[in-house]
């Protein structure tokens, strides 16, 4: 982005690539998938002490449709795997994901007949975040993290990122 | 008095009733199975056995009769407990228990789906925790513990039959103003699923409700979503190992599962934790009740519209955290106490700063008070709403807060003191009408005399030793295990077998934030657990949601599930 110096008056140039990028970036609603107690450390980063708004992050939607940042705070068990990957079709594009804590990354601890080992066998995931639970701290690095990936995104319509992922 | 129950329970059913000792203290009988109805409601009816607190299956597959299953009984108006044991082979049915308790509907859902043990005549005997593809009973000893199975789709909860006979009997129930027979549709009533991915479900609780109109005609509730197998982990893991899995039970209280679990392992071993120890765990257990209460409150008034409370009770538990991450460096997952004493001492300087969050806490519900007290739109959603009666309670298996608003004082605290709570000087907050109202203000209540108990506390803390010196429990000193080969000998086999917990089984219990939190654990002489089941205080409150939900609103139900704090990790495990 450029602001002209010289001949100063009210508009700025830029390319449209980075602007809506910058948009978007600033304005991520995020949908927690609230699963375990990852979730109890989503809502202290929502809280007033942490503040995610400081992040541009605070509009917490509770449907998928109205979402483009997917935050999986908690363990996946096999039971609750084909509801993740539904709420994540309904999300429209362009959508990015958080993996919140060991449950989601990997399956943490928790290496069993009802655990999915890691979210990740379902849906992709773009941001890993570790901990059990992960402090606010990691989660909102985690979010500046997406916030880089979204700067660097091009417009083309962002269903292509996952393409690889999409059949498995 | 509990003696004198076995022996009258043995003139009744004369030869019919086999003692069995238990040096741990739980009296303990085994009956035929054909008897178990009659003597369960003989213990109802004449003894005031009035819950059944839980119902844990055990499987010894060497054995002929495979399976044991025990039912956990408790009198509140006499303080006694019994445990009723019947045996089982491999598909052979064991008569239900629903037509005496409420609460056994799910405890033997529980029992049938992790063992295979069939309950002949059950309303309802589907898998409870598994999903419904599940093939096979996991928690079977031959059951190998890493074998997923995926799951390919969610299962209906309600089906084209079940909408029909919920219109005939709506149709039944709905007159017009000339007195005839309003007739019902199935076409008129519409199905609405909630959860588990839903934000006033707190995240991994299902119902699927059945409308007519606004009304809920029925609601169907579906829980497991996050079935973690603590208790095929913890057969998996040493006695120690289990631990920090306790944290994940109800994590927003991990310290008292932490406290209680090390209890219950010692009263099976046969310890007794030190005086200190135990005042820390007081300590500790309250400011746990405290936070577990604030997230509790906070969440349900989000959940009805007000939001400002929200802020203002998270930035005390915050403080609070700050506190615990301090002490045990980490915020909600904390791994603090340990069998036979605690992780470490406090720090110095513990209890002033306690003493000012206790302030801010104070701070925090005088804020929370002034803005819903007396507010007309918050006295809408909840009196009134959601009410159970103290008898439905107490047969649904209620503990706890949720109990105690109906305006029984029933606190594990003071009927069977533990940890020294016999030496504090609190109350028991109570409510009257069992509702949404109540159960909040019994909460906020509670969380004052919290308050009160861990400044007593630490007024009062003993000093002397934190562990107690029994070195086949807890790990030797540093300076011994680098200074001798006893020493290094001890903290080995200490971590490679684990603590030898004495072959026998104890139940051990405690107030946890939500109730009777109790752990039934079986030993069979080696280091790692033989069979831990956990009595989460949530699970015979949620199986009273659908109850609860019924002849209200959406609204109302999603008021009324927000105050009775299903803790989905505590509920599913």
């Amino acid at each position: 982005m450029a602001v002209d110096l010289e001949s100063p008056s009210n508009f700025i140039t830029t390319r449209l690539r980075q602007a809506v990028n910058w948009g978007r970036k600033y304005s991520l609603w995020p949908l927690p998938f609230e699963v375990a107690c990852c979730a109890i450390e989503f809502m202290s980063t929502v809280s007033s002490y942490n503040d995610i708004s400081r992040f541009g992050a605070e509009l917490v939607r509770f449907s998928p449709r109205q979402s483009d940042l997917l935050i999986i705070a908690g363990t996946i068990s096999y039971k609750q795997a084909p509801i993740l990957k539904t709420i994540y079709e309904q999300m429209a594009e362009p959508k990015w994901v958080i993996a919140m804590g060991a449950c989601a990354s990997s399956g943490g601890f928790y290496n069993n007949y009802s655990t999915l080992q890691g979210a990740d066998r379902v849906i992709p995931v773009d941001v890993y975040v570790a901990g059990c639970p992960p402090t606010p701290e990691n989660l909102m690095f985690a979010l500046t993290q997406i916030q880089e990936k979204v700067e660097k995104e091009g417009l083309v319509p962002a269903s292509d990122r996952h393409t690889d992922r999409a059949e498995a | 008095m509990s003696q004198k129950l076995v022996e009258r329970l043995q003139q009744e059913f004369s030869g019919e009733i086999r003692t069995v000792s238990n040096p741990k203290g739980d009296e303990t009988v085994v009956v035929d199975r054909e008897k178990l109805v009659d003597v369960l409601t003989h213990l109802r009816d004449s003894e005031g056995c009035e819950q059944l607190s839980d119902v844990v299956g055990v499987d010894y597959p060497d054995r002929d009769e495979r399976f044991e299953v025990n039912y956990l009984l408790r009198s509140w108006k006499n303080n006694h407990r019994l445990i009723v044991k019947v045996n089982a082979a491999e598909d052979e049915p064991v008569p239900t228990a629903t037509g005496v308790y409420r609460s056994a509907d799910w405890h033997e859902r529980e029992v049938y789906d992790l063992l295979g043990v069939p309950f002949a005549d059950h309303p309802d005997l589907r898998r409870i925790l598994c999903h419904h593809e599940f093939e096979g009973h996991a928690l079977r000893k031959d059951y190998p513990i890493e074998q997923g199975q995926e799951c390919s789709r969610p299962e209906h909860l309600f089906n084209d039959q079940d909408i029909t006979a919920a219109a005939r009997r709506a149709t039944t129930l709905v007159t017009d103003l000339d007195g005839a027979l309003d007739e019902v549709h199935p076409s008129d009533l519409l199905t609405v699923n909630l959860g588990p991915s839903h934000p006033a479900m707190h995240g991994a609780l299902r119902a699927e409700v059945l409308l007519d109109g606004e009304t809920i005609l029925e609601a169907r509730t579906e829980i497991g979503y996050i079935h973690r197998c603590f208790e095929k982990e913890s057969e998996d893991h040493t006695w120690a190992q289990v631990m920090p899995y306790t944290d994940r039970l109800n994590y927003c209280s991990a310290m008292l599962n932490n406290s209680i679990y090390a209890s219950a392992v010692e009263k099976l071993i046969g310890v007794e934790a030190t005086p200190r120890a135990q005042a820390i765990r007081v300590i500790v257990s309250e400011l746990s009740r405290i936070i577990d209460h604030l997230v509790c409150i906070c969440a349900n008034l989000v959940d009805i519209g007000a939001l400002t409370n929200y802020w203002y009770l998270y930035n005390v538990r915050e403080s609070i955290y700050e506190q615990l991450e301090k002490l045990c460096g980490s915020r909600l997952t904390t791994n603090y106490a340990r069998i036979g004493g605690m992780s470490h001492d406090l720090y110095e300087g513990f209890d002033l700063e306690v003493l000012a969050k206790l302030d801010q806490l104070d701070e925090g519900i005088s804020d929370v008070m002034k803005l819903v007290a007396r507010n007309g739109i918050f006295l809408d959603r909840t009196v009134d709403v959601g009410v159970i009666s103290q008898a439905d309670a107490l047969s649904f298996g209620y503990t706890g807060p949720c109990l105690r608003a109906t305006g029984l004082a029933y606190d594990l605290r003071k009927t069977n003191p533990y940890w020294g709570y016999e030496n504090y000087d609190f109350a028991i907050p109570t409510g009257t009408n069992g509702d949404t109202h109540d159960r909040i203000m019994v909460r906020m209540a509670e969380m004052v005399q919290s308050r009160s108990i861990i400044i007593q506390a630490l007024e009062n803390l003993p000093d002397g030793p934190l562990n107690v010196d029994d070195h086949s429990v807890v790990m030797p000193p540093k300076e011994k295990v680098y200074g001798s080969i006893e020493g290094v000998m001890n903290q080995f086999k200490l971590v490679y077998e684990g603590i030898c917990v004495p072959a026998g089984e104890a139940y051990g219990f405690g107030e946890g934030a939500n109730g009777e939190l109790g752990f039934f654990c079986v030993s069979d002489g080696t280091g790692n657990p033989y069979r831990l089941k956990v009595r989460p205080p949530c699970f015979p409150i949620f199986s009273s949601y659908a109850f609860l939900a019924e002849g209200g609103m959406i609204p109302d139900a999603i008021a009324t599930l927000g105050s009775l704090n299903i803790i989905a990790g505590e509920l599913d495990r």
